[in-house]
């Protein structure tokens, strides 16, 4: 537990608690960022340069731009008047906390189920590649497959709306 | 004698830095020793930067039969410098409506974004700041991240412009990173590594005097061919510089930014161009070797630099002679003809992997590329109808 760590962990923690307490939606989409960026930062920590910078490309490079658009698209980013929070945010708290213990006991007891394992592993992006099309090729195939059905699925929605508007 | 001199040319840097290193005590010679590595990296490529604009005012002038800037110092040479005093000392005007922490916050993340590519880049032999293992990656990384900055430039200034702006850049940006990774990918298939240095390796052998680059390969051709479309466009750079086409958008994303945050995203486009000219000549033109075996003894971060330069000189040639393309035909060129052109240049890599040396792979590979390269073009042009244009959002 360096320095380093606990400065992440803040980074990590304030953006993901920003993005839930701001009012403004775009602003939590930059928050949820900054949790991302912590994230990856986290990966790096544990020598998984692969992980962390994956990380960055998909999540901060796609996903944030994605959820901007999003937003920007539906008209969701006018700051709303009132209060934010539904009737219900204690029963969400709860739901939270309970999931979070269930994370942190698993967490905790993995050291007992796994005693052979190493503390940190360390694995090259070579390793890595090799594994994901030796011995894993079939989640990956499955995987590609269902991206690519989503890509071929999202065409033929933007499809359906450009004839609509020509008829 | 002359060896050793070339020698020492070569690793100048690493001598000087090492040099400098003796004088202080063992414990803080590791952090020094990056720090004065960034310090240079930081410093050089500003200077660069304003080396860069006096450059291409001056050729643009000259392609546009005007002289250019020639007021300031000998032959306008000192331009930068009163351009840099200028953006300094303006007021820095924020909109009243502007979001304040994200519009100051966007052009910071922009150039830090960008700066980090150059940790991975290989400037010459030994010279790297970073060797990683994902070095690629890393550069990946960090370019993606640059789309964000431009969105927070564009939203936060609360100007239909700046927003517009953003929303094409970011539309452009995407798309093109796409082809960009897609070609760059040929190069790892081929060296089995993302580590830069170890890219440059590869390509630093000689077969009667000429070098092994990749771009003298049919799928290196195709996919260097690739990446400089995709490199020009995700600069944001003429004929793709829809994002700020000054005729339809003011300036685009940052049409509310003046003084030195606008000087920061000016310094942010041209560090991209430099790292991303660094990246193509790495990947595809042999990063630091020599041209020919002959020329080994020039120091290797000459050529490195020469490269670049080139590469900065093309694009200037490209802003001055071609004309800026529309936000359909900007799309339809990315996704229908150079996204399936890279994919198609894959499996020709793939195959070039794995047929081995001889004669046929070339041949194979060169028939398969050049006919590619015919039918989708033929195949795109016969569905072009000519027609009196129509449109779609603006009735």
């Amino acid at each position: 537990m360096s320095f380093v760590f606990w400065i992440i962990a803040a980074i990590t923690l304030g953006g993901a608690l920003t993005a839930v307490v701001l009012k403004n939606t775009v602003h939590c989409a930059l928050a949820l960022t900054a949790a991302f960026l912590g994230l990856a930062l986290l990966f790096l920590g544990l020598d998984a340069q692969f992980a962390g910078f994956a990380e960055i490309l998909v999540y901060v490079g796609a996903v944030a731009i994605l959820v901007v658009f999003a937003i920007l698209l539906t008209r969701g980013s006018e700051t709303p008047k009132g209060s934010v929070y539904s009737r219900y945010s204690v029963v969400g708290l709860i739901a939270a906390a309970a999931v979070f213990a269930v994370l942190g006991w698993a967490v905790l007891q993995s050291a007992h189920s796994f005693p052979n394992e190493q503390a940190v592993p360390s694995a090259t992006a070579q390793q890595i590649g090799i594994a994901l099309v030796g011995r894993y090729v079939l989640p990956l195939e499955i995987l590609a497959l269902l991206l690519t059905i989503a890509t071929i699925g999202a065409v033929i929605v933007a499809l359906h709306e450009k004839e609509e508007t020509n008829g | 004698m002359f060896a050793t001199l070339a020698r020492n040319s070569d690793q100048i840097f690493i001598l000087l830095r090492d040099w400098l290193l003796a004088f202080l005590p063992m414990m803080l010679r590791p952090y020094v020793s990056v720090l004065l590595s960034v310090v240079v990296i930081v410093c050089f490529f500003p200077a660069l930067f304003a080396l860069t604009v006096i450059f291409e005012r001056k050729g643009l002038g000259r392609i546009q039969n005007r002289l250019g800037p020639n007021r300031v110092g000998p032959y306008g040479l000192l331009q930068p410098i009163a351009d840099g005093i200028k953006s300094l000392t303006k007021e820095d005007i924020v909109p009243t409506t502007a979001n304040g922490f994200v519009h100051f916050l966007a052009p910071v993340v922009l150039v830090v974004a960008v700066f980090m590519g150059f940790a991975v880049l290989p400037m010459g032999r030994n010279m790297v700041l970073v060797d990683m293992d994902c070095g690629l990656l890393f550069y990946f990384a960090m370019g993606a991240s640059t789309e964000l900055a431009v969105f927070m430039a564009g939203w936060s200034s609360r100007n239909k412009y700046s927003l517009l702006g953003a929303m094409r850049a970011v539309a452009q940006m995407i798309s093109y990173e796409v082809i960009l990774l897609l070609s760059g990918l040929a190069v790892v298939m081929i060296t089995g590594s993302l580590s830069l240095p170890k890219i440059v390796e590869a390509q630093n052998h000689y077969s009667y005097g000429l070098p092994h680059w990749y771009i003298f390969t049919p799928w290196g051709l195709a996919g260097f061919v690739m990446y400089a479309i995709a490199a020009t466009a995700e600069t944001n750079r003429s004929p793709f510089d829809l994002p700020e086409g000054e005729s339809e958008l003011v300036a685009g994303y940052h049409t509310e930014y003046s003084g030195f945050k606008f000087a920061l995203f000016f310094l942010g486009e041209y560090l991209a161009m430099f790292s991303i000219s660094g990246l193509g000549a790495t990947l595809f033109l042999g990063g630091w070797s020599a041209p020919f075996s002959f020329l080994t003894w020039v120091p290797s971060w000459i050529w490195f630099f020469s490269k670049l330069m080139l590469s900065i000189f093309v694009f200037i040639w490209m802003r001055g002679t071609l004309p800026r393309l529309r936000q359909d035909q900007l799309m339809n060129f990315a996704w229908k003809f150079v996204l399936p052109f890279t994919l198609f240049n894959l499996m020709v890599t793939a195959l070039w992997r794995f047929m081995g040396d001889g004669w046929l792979r070339w041949a194979v590979c060169s028939a398969l590329v050049a006919a590619a390269y015919v039918l989708m073009a033929r195949v795109s042009m016969r569905r072009e109808r000519f027609a009196p244009r129509s449109y779609r959002y603006a009735e």
